[in-house]
């Protein structure tokens, strides 16, 4: 804990709603939306892992999704479509003690932000990334994403998709994400640990979050029933072997799209994080780069001991 | 051009060791006294092609490449072979002599490696060195460098020859080679080096070219503009930066990343521009003096980012080193071709600050004025140069460099600061207030007690909340905005304008307008024109936004016509100046070049004749564009 982030690793008992802005600005998010449900397992994972809003940053990008750093009174960074994921990995870097929480859609994870995805889970960055998945583009008003099934219908592919949909969790197995889980807003409980997983896991974790569109996937209740891959006997695999985990992810990526859900925690290792990795090279300090700032003691190391090269 | 100057080419092809030697001939001449200056021409490949480089020297200050040299040093153009054979690809093997001929001066010499080429190959040789009186000294390098070492170790023979043949002592050349390398390389260059000095100042020698004689008041540095942006960055306490490669942005990305976790700092290579740039913001955003930047085409990828960083307000300092366009272009040959995307990319009203050193002592200064700038103002920042500022050498006192780091991260608050600040009902911190003095509403940082704000790429309420309401869209843009005419304020009322004036004659007749690397040119010319009994000055202009406008309304208006000085092909900052002050149609005409080439004095002091005359233009690749109605 520093003096200058005071906020930082405060230890006291946290309220749900102190992740609640207040009097404003009320969720324009439709009636029945998932992303109702995603805003509600965050902030109950966070206060009983005791977190400080002001130690948390929550990075979103643009669309419905992006509109969670706007209902989450937290530190917040609403950005632009895709990159969330830069935003956030960079300012895990300055300050590494803070808590990082990225979200978004799956346009925009999926997508548009495919590239930051691949090479954010692969460098192994540690923070949360949220993807609310809802095999639509909702804001945009209903167009074919990248999660949405072939054949999918809509006014910018009126003949039905001719493309298979991504797969997420493997996509992100194969990126080296360290922590990757499905999740889905019918079922707040599991997501609300997931999430608590998730931020306790040192390395990136990426949660794949299934959120219902009533609106542009008329079937507000389509991620029910769902089968927790845990609970399940049928899904005896070691969470910390890849190859069994691929073939786990194989299965729930193929049947979700016949319209059997299934969630829960698919991978976890523990590679070290981008930051260990880093620091055990040398091209990164110990201490936090924004406390030094604020700290008149701090000592700047001069970089022209290197003039000498130059005479 | 003055008569006692040294103008030193070094031709070969790429990877021929061309760089490193010019490098450490213009760091001995640097050493024994003498101001020098390197200009760098090479092709977009990683061996082979023609490629040189020349080192300018002289006892005062040089300030351009000058016109024409005087010293042809070719080597053999070795990676163009075919090393199984033995044989060279196409008719390549004469290239370090052909194409270098048209430039050298009368009374010059050449020294070129008759191990490897072949004069006689060459049409008219020796008629042309008769006529214009050219010494020639066809030596065995390749042989020399074999009998002591190994054969790539040519470079060293020919300055050997060099050495010989203009009367300097080996001596600064052995120590040099002393502090870059040892054992067994060291001793054979050494011994190259010293056989091939001998065997030269053995010979006749029919020139009366010497090296000129200079002297230093205090050490000097070697130093490109890249290296000085690169400085300027860490003297003011940059900390982290994040890029991707592209010629020749890679120089300041490359400089940085060598030193930066030597002082604590962050580099980061990801995966494209639009992420870089992002990451500078994220950094940023968490409490970091954090910059990032490219080439034209990278560039255009960071125009996203650049809008996020203009309505957040998130400080950040941008690099744009220019190369040739539109789209890829030509990657290592200059331009400034991206004045308009620099000023006016990403989509809104344009809410930047862009500045344009005009040699290395400014890209130092200027780098450190753009961080000020954007963490005191929240505002991104962006230094534009171009590929030949970006790589050329120029020596400056050592002193030059030697200042504190900068501290601050300008308008941040500390946690007690933040205490007594206005928050809203809601517990945020009124991050965008709607009326401080100059537009800067200070900003917190995550982990701060309290501080809880939200920086949206949106348009936003105070606490940074999306909003639409008309009244709030209108106050925040005009609050943004308003930053533009405070920084204007603070930099008319600086100690030292960015803007520099050069006029030697007093009180001139005729002015000559530039921006950016072309500014030592210019000056040159302007000298060039003034002894020749013009009377001329000019400003290189290096505010681009927000623009200088008094100080060149002053000078616009001080002079009965002026020429416009730029790098493209469609008087960019001609147009910008005529935006920004709304006049001087009439007055201002253009001499443009955009062939990959810089100017050359001689360029502009035809060029300038040709203006005010009439006549023809030096060369079919400037072109004159008059003033309106002319």
């Amino acid at each position: 804990m520093s003096s200058s982030f005071s906020a930082i690793g405060e230890e006291r008992e946290i309220d749900q709603n102190e992740f609640t802005p207040g009097i404003e600005p009320q969720a324009t998010w439709c009636p029945g939306c998932g992303d109702f449900g995603v805003l509600k397992a965050l902030k109950g994972a966070m206060a009983e892992l005791g977190k400080n809003p002001d130690e948390v940053l929550l990075v979103t990008g643009i669309g419905c999704s992006g509109k969670l750093s706007s209902y989450f009174n937290s530190y917040g960074f609403h950005s632009i479509h895709g990159r969330s994921l830069p935003v956030a990995r960079a300012a895990k870097l300055a300050n590494p003690d803070l808590e990082v929480i990225a979200a978004g859609g799956d346009g925009d994870g999926y997508g548009i932000g495919g590239n930051h995805f691949m090479h954010t889970a692969r460098e192994n960055h540690d923070m949360v990334y949220i993807v609310f998945n809802n095999e639509i583009f909702g804001l945009t008003k209903g167009q074919t994403s990248p999660t949405s099934p072939k054949g999918h219908k809509s006014k910018t592919q009126p003949h039905g998709s001719a493309k298979d949909p991504v797969r997420p969790l493997s996509m992100s197995l194969s990126a080296g994400a360290s922590y990757i889980a499905r999740t889905a807003a019918v079922n707040p409980n599991q997501a609300k640990e997931i999430i608590k997983e998730a931020v306790e896991h040192d390395g990136f974790a990426h949660i794949d979050f299934l959120t219902q569109c009533p609106t542009w996937n008329k079937d507000a209740r389509q991620y029910v029933p769902y089968t927790d891959i845990q609970q399940d006997d049928e899904f005896d695999f070691d969470v910390e072997d890849r190859r069994q985990a691929g073939e786990a992810m194989y299965e729930a990526e193929s049947r979700l799209y016949e319209g059997e859900v299934l969630t829960g925690r698919f991978f976890k290792s523990d590679r070290p994080s981008y930051g260990q990795e880093k620091r055990a090279t040398g091209e990164m300090p110990e201490t936090p780069l924004a406390e030094r700032y604020f700290d008149d003691s701090y000592e700047w190391e001069r970089s022209y001991d290197l003039m000498e090269r130059h005479r | 051009m003055t008569d006692n100057e040294l103008v030193w080419r070094i031709a070969g092809g790429s990877g021929d060791g061309i760089d490193s030697t010019s490098q450490n001939f213009a760091k001995a001449l640097m050493r024994s006294g003498l101001s020098v200056f390197t200009h760098r021409h090479y092709p977009s490949r990683i061996r082979g092609g023609h490629t040189y480089v020349e080192v300018r020297a002289a006892a005062d200050e040089v300030k351009s490449r000058g016109d024409g040299y005087n010293f042809l040093l070719a080597l053999g153009d070795s990676f163009a072979r075919n090393p199984q054979q033995e044989a060279y690809y196409g008719n390549e093997e004469v290239k370090p002599l052909s194409e270098n001929l048209d430039e050298l001066r009368e009374g010059g010499i050449i020294v070129y490696d008759e191990g490897l080429l072949d004069a006689s190959e060459i049409e008219d040789f020796e008629e042309r060195a008769e006529e214009n009186d050219w010494h020639v000294y066809p030596l065995d390098l390749r042989g020399m460098a074999r009998e002591h070492g190994r054969e790539v170790m040519r470079n060293t023979a020919g300055v050997g020859a060099t050495a010989a043949l203009l009367g300097m002592d080996t001596g600064p050349f052995e120590q040099l080679m002393e502090e870059r390398m040892g054992g067994d390389i060291l001793e054979q260059n050494v011994e190259i080096l010293e056989m091939a000095y001998e065997q030269v100042a053995e010979m006749d020698h029919s020139h009366d070219l010497r090296i000129p004689e200079g002297e230093h008041d205090e050490t000097q540095v070697l130093v490109s503009g890249s290296t000085s942006i690169a400085y300027g960055a860490l003297d003011e306490g940059c900390r982290f930066i994040a890029g991707y490669p592209m010629t020749p942005w890679t120089d300041v990305f490359t400089i940085m990343s060598q030193n930066l976790p030597d002082v604590g700092g962050i580099s980061e290579q990801v995966e494209d521009e639009i992420a870089a740039a992002a990451l500078a913001l994220g950094a940023s955003h968490a409490g970091a003096k954090a910059m990032s930047g490219s080439s034209g085409g990278g560039f255009a990828l960071m125009s996203e980012p650049l809008g996020l960083a203009e309505i957040t307000e998130t400080p950040v300092v941008l690099v744009e080193s220019m190369r040739a366009g539109p789209s890829t272009g030509m990657p290592t040959k200059p331009e400034q071709g991206d004045l308009e995307h620099v000023l006016y990319t990403s989509q809104g009203d344009s809410n930047r600050v862009v500045f344009a050193p005009g040699d290395v002592r400014e890209a130092y200064e200027q780098t450190r004025t753009a961080f000020q700038i954007a963490y005191d103002y929240q505002i991104p920042s962006i230094v534009v140069y171009d590929q030949k500022l970006s790589g050329e050498l120029r020596n400056v006192p050592e002193s030059f460099f030697d200042r504190e780091p900068n501290p601050s991260l300008g308008a941040t608050l500390t946690e007690e600061e933040i205490a007594e600040a206005a928050h809203h009902a809601s517990g945020k911190f009124n991050r965008y207030t709607y009326d401080p003095e100059n537009g800067v509403s200070p900003r917190s940082l995550p982990g701060q007690r309290d501080g809880r704000f939200l920086a949206s790429g949106n348009e936003h309420n105070p606490q940074g909340h999306i909003s639409e309401d008309p009244e709030n869209r209108v106050f925040q843009m005009d609050r943004r905005m308003r930053k533009l005419e405070s920084i204007r304020a603070e930099l008319d009322d600086a100690e030292e304008s960015n803007q520099t004036l050069h006029d030697p004659s007093g009180d001139a007749e005729y002015g000559i307008l530039t921006w950016g690397s072309h500014q030592g040119t210019v000056e040159e010319a302007v000298d060039r024109l003034n002894e020749g009994g013009h009377s001329v000055k000019s400003m290189g202009v290096s505010d681009l936004m927000p623009y200088p406008k008094d100080e060149v309304t002053a000078f616009l208006e001080s002079v009965d016509e002026c020429l416009v000085v730029e790098m493209n092909a469609t008087a960019q900052f001609r147009g910008l100046t005529q935006k920004e002050l709304g006049r001087f149609g009439e007055k201002l005409s253009s001499l443009l070049k955009y062939n990959g080439n810089p100017f050359e004095p001689a360029e502009i002091v035809e060029g300038f004749e040709a203006s005010i005359n009439g006549g023809d233009l030096p060369g079919e690749t400037t072109k004159y564009v008059p003033a309106a109605g002319d």
